[in-house]
């Protein structure tokens, strides 16, 4: 099929962007999009201009690197599928694609479609681990876990922090991410020693990065690559208040 | 190259236990005053910095990815093994030894491999305090599966997500550190080489990857988890990012390096399904677990599955293995594999697979029981191929997985070059020459957590302690050299891209490297490498400049030396004149069709050293002895 791609251009995070056209020719159903990104990046570089930068790596949606706004829908049309993960197969011949990084203020774009996610990582360095030195470990079975719970703990621990929940949400909030982590480690009896200071610090984390307030429009929810759920949100905010009302300080 | 493996002495099971207590300590309030730089953020890189970090060193971590929870070992689906003998089936530390040595097909360090068995019980229970979601059973307790040819239910998992898991458990260790102020992280910069001082690795040169900017770091002990090089094939299991220049970059300052022609070929992948494909996706091999392999019994067969009835189909594994059936090893099944396809059975829009059946399974099992056990891969398949294995069968193949071969390293994982340890898949020590499904994240932390933290301490307490800064004249000329590299790339300005060099090369790995060789293939490749890395520092157009975010620049430093080592893994495949394990040289069969090993000439790693590009490498030997584990043909009907 033959596609019409227009595609965000940036060179550097001072430089302001534009949308630049470019055709992509003879591309097959069974393509990946970003196989599609390659192809048009070997004639963009043999054409002598400069290829498209786009973060990828392991193109299994496990990673979390991959990210782009696709015709206006983060990670493009598919439900539960990241930007790597998405075949050619769902576009049609003559289409126009519209491609966009992640649009937030907490997330600077690098060059064209590369981000800054390093955000994400300070609002783990916040809280979001459980305390346990390298070899104080207790036999891992001393402590049952009931299955639901680690089946909830797991639901959560499957956000890849892509950041498409950012790029959704109207208020460029990262709450889903936050909460997720949060929630991941609130369900197992392991993470409860630390639960509401962790809730308390992580979310104060999340606003000093500038990422915007949840007003559960739920956008976040629908993009997620991995179907986190907006109700662990409401857990992270039960856990906030208990944490104000209890007068558990942050840090 | 003097090559001393640094075994302690004693008996088998309490060698670990005496090392740790022969080995030197660092004083508490010193251990701030040693610094550490930990390269790659995996899951060996990422929980050693965090260990190191925890005991008190100042480490500082580097990757080149954005963030260090991206590394590759997150791709890991199916799980880790561990020694617990929570089924009470039968297993033990010294099975889980036995297995591995013998899974390595006698290639491996018999006293590493112990250790690692022992080490695999303090893994989960870290892993487990961490909060890394392990499946359980109903009563709460952790759940095991038997998994890659093991017949004892000794791994543990997280769903299809195990190495993603792990790997948050370790970041999440990291980040604590990196807060805590312990452990600097460098995100974004990437390796491009080694500083060595009066014999001693002393630090590292790096590139920013958004500002261009080289930068030399010095610091007491240098540590590569910088994980394998399947990407010498192009097409791989390995994200699109994973490159030996690390590992290679130590190589060419004196550091040894083993086996690299012992790579792993993983069974159950999707099949390339056009030419312009990036990468090969890997479907976990806990599928044969309940999966049928099978082709169809006639040639040229081009039928949908559904219209093949029972009779006309092979199930060739559980044909010709009764015993293991669908979980032979992976070398073997990936063999199997290859067989029937080029005898004309392959299956699939372009010939190109074999058929993984689940209809059984879910006749025996139903399907949500098939669902909870495997959703998520099918999920995976489904979107990549636009087929419902609930439906139709899977369509398998094998591809280049993961790497056996890397730096040489004693039992402390210190390379030949003092001060360097290398770390996970980056060095060579306990796979031998085929690795065990659910055995890498194992020993990924194995290294991290538990054994470099302890051996990096010992050569700190017995090194001397000269602080040195990034001005060091050694220091300033190898970062003049990277930016030398760097603009002869940028300068050549020729007509074609590095994806399509690394592409040729890729073709000419696999087709006289890759999972059958022969001497014919490999002296033929060892003309045409050369001659394709002449093209590329002829021919290659690298766009962009060298002071900005420049991925083509990135790219073409990696197929560069992926273009050097090509060579030396040729060079590895070819002197050993053997089959073992993954490595299979056509001309070394037994009479069923299985590796023959010539243990009397080649019971040995073989470690190369470094001459000068394009000249022949030097070919050392690390001799292996086999005390527990007695010496025998692999057997797996």
């Amino acid at each position: 099929m033959d596609l019409t791609l227009h595609v965000w251009r940036q060179e550097t995070s001072s430089a302001s962007g534009s949308f630049q056209t470019y055709q992509a020719a003879g591309v097959s159903d069974s393509m990946s999009f970003l196989d599609m990104l390659d192809l048009v990046n070997e004639r963009i570089t043999r054409d002598g201009g400069d290829p498209i930068a786009f973060e990828h790596d392991c193109r299994e949606g496990i990673c979390g690197s991959c990210g782009m706004v696709i015709n206006g829908i983060a990670h493009g049309p598919h439900k539960m599928t990241t930007a790597c993960q998405l075949h050619m197969r769902s576009f049609s011949d003559g289409d126009d694609i519209w491609i966009e990084p992640w649009r937030a203020h907490a997330f600077p774009v690098l060059k064209d479609l590369v981000v800054e996610r390093a955000a994400f990582d300070r609002i783990i360095q916040a809280g979001g681990y459980i305390s346990v030195r390298t070899g104080s470990a207790p036999d891992a079975n001393a402590v049952a876990v009931p299955k639901p719970d680690a089946d909830r703990a797991f639901d959560a621990a499957a956000c890849i922090g892509c950041g498409a929940c950012v790029a959704a949400c109207p208020n460029a909030s990262a709450m889903l991410f936050t909460a997720a982590k949060a929630a991941h480690l609130s369900y197992v009896p392991q993470g409860q020693t630390e639960r509401l200071g962790r809730a308390a610090a992580m979310v104060m984390t999340h606003d000093e990065e500038g990422f915007g307030n949840c007003t559960n429009h739920g956008a976040c929810q629908e993009v997620c690559p991995k179907g986190i759920s907006v109700d662990y949100i409401s857990r992270l905010n039960r856990d906030l208040l208990k944490a104000t009302l209890t007068g558990i300080s942050v840090g | 190259m003097q090559l001393d493996a640094k075994i302690p002495s004693g008996p088998i099971a309490e060698k670990w236990t005496r090392h740790q207590f022969d080995m030197k300590l660092v004083n508490p309030a010193n251990k701030r005053k040693y610094k550490v730089i930990v390269v790659g953020t995996g899951l060996a890189g990422g929980a050693a910095a965090a260990t190191m970090g925890e005991l008190g060193y100042n480490v500082e971590a580097f990757t080149f990815h954005d963030s260090p929870r991206r590394a590759h070992s997150i791709a890991a689906q199916g799980g880790i093994n561990a020694a617990k003998n929570y089924q009470g089936d039968g297993d033990s530390v010294y099975r889980l030894f036995y297995d591995t040595v013998k899974g390595g097909d006698f290639r491996s360090r018999e006293a590493n491999v112990h250790r690692l068995a022992e080490l695999s019980l303090n893994i989960i229970d870290q892993a487990v305090a961490q909060g890394v979601p392990f499946a359980r059973e109903y009563g709460g307790l952790l759940a095991n599966r038997s998994f890659g040819g093991a017949q004892v239910s000794r791994t543990f998992y997280a769903r299809g997500q195990t190495g993603q898991q792990l790997l948050l458990g370790a970041y999440q260790a990291l980040e604590r550190q990196i807060a805590a102020g312990t452990v600097k992280m460098h995100n974004r910069a990437e390796m491009l080489d080694l500083i060595v001082v009066d014999g001693r690795a002393r630090g590292i040169v790096t590139r920013h990857m958004v500002t261009g900017k080289i930068e030399a770091h010095m610091a007491d002990a240098v540590m590569l988890g910088t994980g394998g090089y399947s990407n010498v094939f192009f097409l791989s299991t390995n994200a699109m990012g994973c490159n030996v220049t690390s590992a290679w970059r130590a190589h060419k300052r004196g550091a040894g390096f083993a086996n690299p022609c012992f790579t792993q070929i993983h069974p159950t992948c999707i099949p390339q399904s056009g030419e312009y494909q990036s990468k090969l996706t890997l479907m976990s091999e806990s599928l044969r677990n309940d999966g049928r392999i099978w082709v169809p019994a006639k040639a040229g067969d081009t039928r949908p599955a559904a219209q093949i009835p029972e009779a006309e189909r092979d199930y060739y594994l559980e044909r010709i293995y009764p015993s293991f059936g669908n979980l032979s090893p992976r070398d073997i099944a990936s063999r199997r594999a290859k067989e029937m396809v080029d005898a004309g059975h392959g299956i699939g829009p372009m010939r190109n697979g074999v058929f993984l059946d689940f209809a059984d399974a879910i006749e025996r099992l139903g399907r949500d029981m098939v669902s909870e056990r495997y959703g998520n891969l099918f999920e995976m398949y489904a979107k990549i191929t636009g087929e419902n294995p609930y439906e139709v069968p899977m369509r398998i193949y094998p591809a280049p997985h993961y790497t056996m071969g890397g730096l040489w390293v004693d039992y402390n994982l210190e390379t030949t070059v003092p001060g360097l340890f290398s770390i996970g898949e980056a060095n060579f020590s306990d796979h031998g020459a085929n690795r065990l499904g659910a055995s890498a994240l194992m020993q990924g932390l194995a290294d991290g957590y538990f054994i470099a933290p302890l051996t990096v301490g010992n050569y700190l307490a017995a090194a001397p302690r000269e602080p040195m800064d990034a001005e060091h004249p050694a220091a300033q000329a190898v970062v003049r050299e990277v930016e030398e590299t760097q603009a002869r790339l940028l300068g050549i300005q020729g007509s074609r891209t590095v994806d399509s060099i690394h592409m040729e090369l890729g073709r000419i790995m696999w087709d006289h490297c890759g999972m059958a060789r022969t001497a014919e293939g490999l002296n033929k490749a060892l003309e045409e490498i050369p001659r394709l890395r002449q093209e590329f520092w002829e021919n290659v157009r690298v766009p962009g400049s060298a002071a900005t975010l420049n991925q083509s620049l990135e790219k073409a430093g990696r197929v560069a030396d992926f273009l050097e080592f090509a060579e030396t893994m040729c060079h590895d495949a070819l002197t050993r004149d053997e089959s073992c394990g993954g490595h299979f040289r056509e001309e070394h069969v037994t009479e069923d069709g299985e590796a023959r090993r010539d243990d009397e000439n080649f019971a040995h790693a073989a470690v190369w050293e470094f001459r000068g590009v394009g000249e022949a490498p030097i070919r050392h030997q690390e001799p292996l002895t086999f005390d527990h584990v007695p010496l025998s043909q692999r057997s797996y009907k």
